[in-house]
């Protein structure tokens, strides 16, 4: 079999500066912890700068005329969508991965997407297409989020509790779960009229672009009042990453924390994909990343830095493809393709999983 | 060791107190007479009346009995490659959907078509298999270096791959403006199946003729590569040897048909939860399980919104999730036991 010395993560490798004196802080040296704060503030400047550029750069009209203020705002919605985005994508995946002890698999794995599809096809295929049209406003976002987020407790209750309890066997159905959906409203949809299939097209293909700001005054406290629950939870997390056993002999409520993170990382997802669509690597990416700068296993300064990646990401990527290479529509295409990427090498370069 | 002493070790090894000695029991003979009755309801099943008008034979010969064997070998070809994956991986949870297989043929598709403008069959067949054959080495060269924590963790990686390789086709056909011709690919359907555009699928018998010369073999090879390299099997070339038969079986289906999704993965586990892991005996029930299957969705496919018809793979792809996560449920209390 393999030799033991693999599975020392590279960064627990003792060396002998450290081994003198032993401190409770999240980092290991004063440099780590300077190296984080400054990584971190370059990544808030860059995200600062690129959404300035976003609002502000190729603006038709001049500063001073009446309708610069209109066209800044038209903008802002995009904005607020990454931001949104960025934080939901982060957070969740971040406390996906150390409640399942595994740094390369993400939420969105979980189908919320195919759940989306599925509720919006099977309206228009069940209650016709006055239903789908009426099926907007707040009322209706609000159901669709709390229907998947009910989904995925059940989920979640039936398979994670009782005796024969497994994360994994979980996880691999609900990928089934979302496979099988997205069959059964491809079904569906094979039997709709081409009229009211277009009107679920142009409902189902969710980007930054046409987030709908009407939303935004109860999507904005909801992902705020949820993420604030996660950072809190963050100390719980630190054991939780730990693996069961060792959550479980420090005293934490392993099964009853578990499905407390997964309830906030389900609101986070469906919230996240309801509004502007799936994403399936970005997350990866932006937990891949952070984990590099931010060289500590304290979640408390691993979200703020994988929002702020996150964030810098999204707004680079959207104002470098819409004003430098002039390709608009295959932006979210180009992050998932990075994304994609960069899980390829990660799993190459993997000893054990 | 000398081939007439592995012919002689193989004569021997034939499991001889086993009930499974004989193939032809009364089981097996009501299974084929299940099958050749759902052929014969599959080609009677259509539109276009083919008693009453006067062509009608003429369009039962172009395009209902062609239909029915491409059938009978998809399935059979899907079945077949989910079972020898099961084997050399020793993981039931693995076959060409769930590690990409299907996705590196989607790939392969695309890239003959950004090479070569419109073309042929044949070259659209040759990408499809070489570029499923290195999907597949690879994972499996991924899968001999990692070790693992949990069995299912091969299908969840596996899922990821093949959505990294299909955002990577996505990202090739809206760069190339392409997205239309691959779109019909990615739901299989018998519904183009006719003379002169399946023929290519016979090329299925030949694989599943080398499967059944190698299927001893192939079941030592499943016991892992130290124990088949003790009995005296070459390892490496088995495996070698057992993805090329996935490749080309997967590359040809996908190629002429499109994704099948599932078939590999519900039907040799079903049959292993009745007979055993005996990848000789078992294989004619998981061909003709495969044969029955898909041949039942897609007659199923054919009348549900007649006279149109749903793609076979979405049909498949509903029922196969549900199967699939009745064998994971069932499967998981004597995980837990072991």
């Amino acid at each position: 079999m393999n030799t033991f010395d693999t599975q020392l993560h590279p960064n627990v490798e003792i060396d002998a500066s450290l081994r003198s004196r032993r401190t409770t802080s999240a980092f290991r040296s004063k440099k780590e912890k300077t190296r984080y704060w400054i990584l971190l503030s370059l990544f808030i400047g860059l995200g600062l700068i690129a959404t300035l550029g976003l609002l502000l750069y190729n603006n038709p009209v001049p500063v001073d005329s009446p309708s610069f203020i209109p066209v800044v705002k038209r903008r802002l919605v995009a904005i607020v969508a990454m931001f949104i985005a960025a934080l939901c994508h982060s957070f969740s995946t971040v406390a996906f991965q150390s409640v399942t002890s595994n740094r390369i698999i993400t939420p969105s794995l979980l189908g919320y997407e195919s759940l989306y599809s599925f509720i919006q096809t099977s309206t228009l295929f069940f209650f016709g297409a006055g239903a789908l049209v009426g099926f907007t406003g707040t009322g209706a976002f609000f159901f669709q989020v709390s229907l998947m987020v009910f989904m995925s407790l059940i989920l979640y209750g039936w398979l994670l509790s009782g005796k024969y309890g497994n994360l994994h066997l979980m996880l691999l159905v609900g990928i089934i779960i979302g496979s099988g959906l997205n069959s059964a409203s491809g079904f569906m949809r094979r039997m709709l009229a081409p009229s009211e299939f277009d009107l679920l097209q142009s409902r189902l293909i969710g980007s930054v672009n046409n987030a709908d700001a009407e939303y935004f005054p109860i999507v904005i406290p909801l992902v705020l009042l949820t993420v604030l629950c996660l950072y809190f939870f963050s100390r719980k997390l630190n054991v939780l990453s730990l693996g069961k056993d060792v959550a479980t002999s420090f005293g934490v409520k392993y099964q009853a924390s578990i499905i407390y993170t997964l309830v906030l990382i389900a609101v986070l997802m469906s919230i996240s994909t309801s509004l502007i669509g799936p994403l399936t690597f970005f997350g990866f990416l932006v937990a891949m990343l952070s984990y590099q700068a931010a060289p500590t296993y304290d979640h408390r300064y691993v979200f703020p830095m994988a929002f702020a990646i996150g964030f810098s990401i999204l707004t680079s990527a959207y104002f470098l493809l819409y004003h430098v290479f002039h390709a608009q529509t295959v932006v979210s295409v180009i992050i998932e393709l990075f994304g994609g990427l960069i899980f390829l090498i990660v799993i190459l370069r993997k000893r054990s999983l | 060791m000398p081939r007439n002493v592995t012919v002689e070790v193989e004569n021997d090894s034939r499991p001889l107190f086993s009930k499974q000695k004989k193939l032809w029991t009364f089981p097996f003979i009501l299974a084929i007479l299940c099958v050749v009755t759902l052929g014969i309801v599959s080609l009677f099943t259509g539109v276009y009346d083919i008693w009453g008008q006067e062509d009608g034979w003429d369009m039962f010969f172009i395009t209902r009995v062609p239909r029915t064997i491409a059938l009978m070998l998809t399935g059979a070809a899907m079945a077949m490659t989910g079972l020898i994956m099961h084997l050399i991986t020793q993981n039931k949870m693995v076959e060409p959907t769930t590690i990409g297989t299907t996705e590196w043929a989607g790939l392969g598709l695309l890239t003959v078509y950004l090479l070569i403008p419109g073309p042929s069959l044949v070259m659209r067949m040759t990408g499809a298999i070489v570029f499923s054959f290195a999907g597949t080495m690879i994972f499996f060269f991924f899968l001999r270096r990692v070790r693992l924590r949990s069995s299912l963790i091969v299908p969840i990686i596996g899922l990821m791959l093949g959505a990294v390789i299909s955002a990577f086709s996505t990202f090739m056909t809206l760069f190339f403006n392409m997205s239309q011709t691959i779109e019909g690919w990615f739901i299989g359907s018998f519904a183009a199946v006719q003379v002169g555009r399946y023929e290519y699928l016979w090329m299925i018998i030949i694989v599943t003729f080398i499967i059944f010369m190698y299927a001893n073999r192939l079941t030592l090879a499943g016991l892992g590569e130290d124990i088949a390299k003790t009995l005296g099997v070459n390892y490496n070339h088995l495996i070698l040897l057992a993805n090329a038969l996935i490749a080309v079986a997967v590359g040809i289906v996908a190629a002429v048909i499109g994704n099948i999704p599932f078939l590999g993965l519900i039907v040799p586990n079903i049959i292993s939860m009745i007979r055993g892991d005996d990848l000789r005996s078992n294989l004619p029930w998981v061909c003709l399980m495969g044969m029955g299957t898909i041949t039942l969705c897609d007659i199923i496919s054919r009348t549900i919104i007649m006279p149109f018809e749903v793609p076979v793979s979405l049909i498949l792809g509903t029922v196969g999730a549900v199967v699939f996560i009745f064998i994971l449920l069932r499967q998981r209390k004597s995980r837990r036991l072991r």
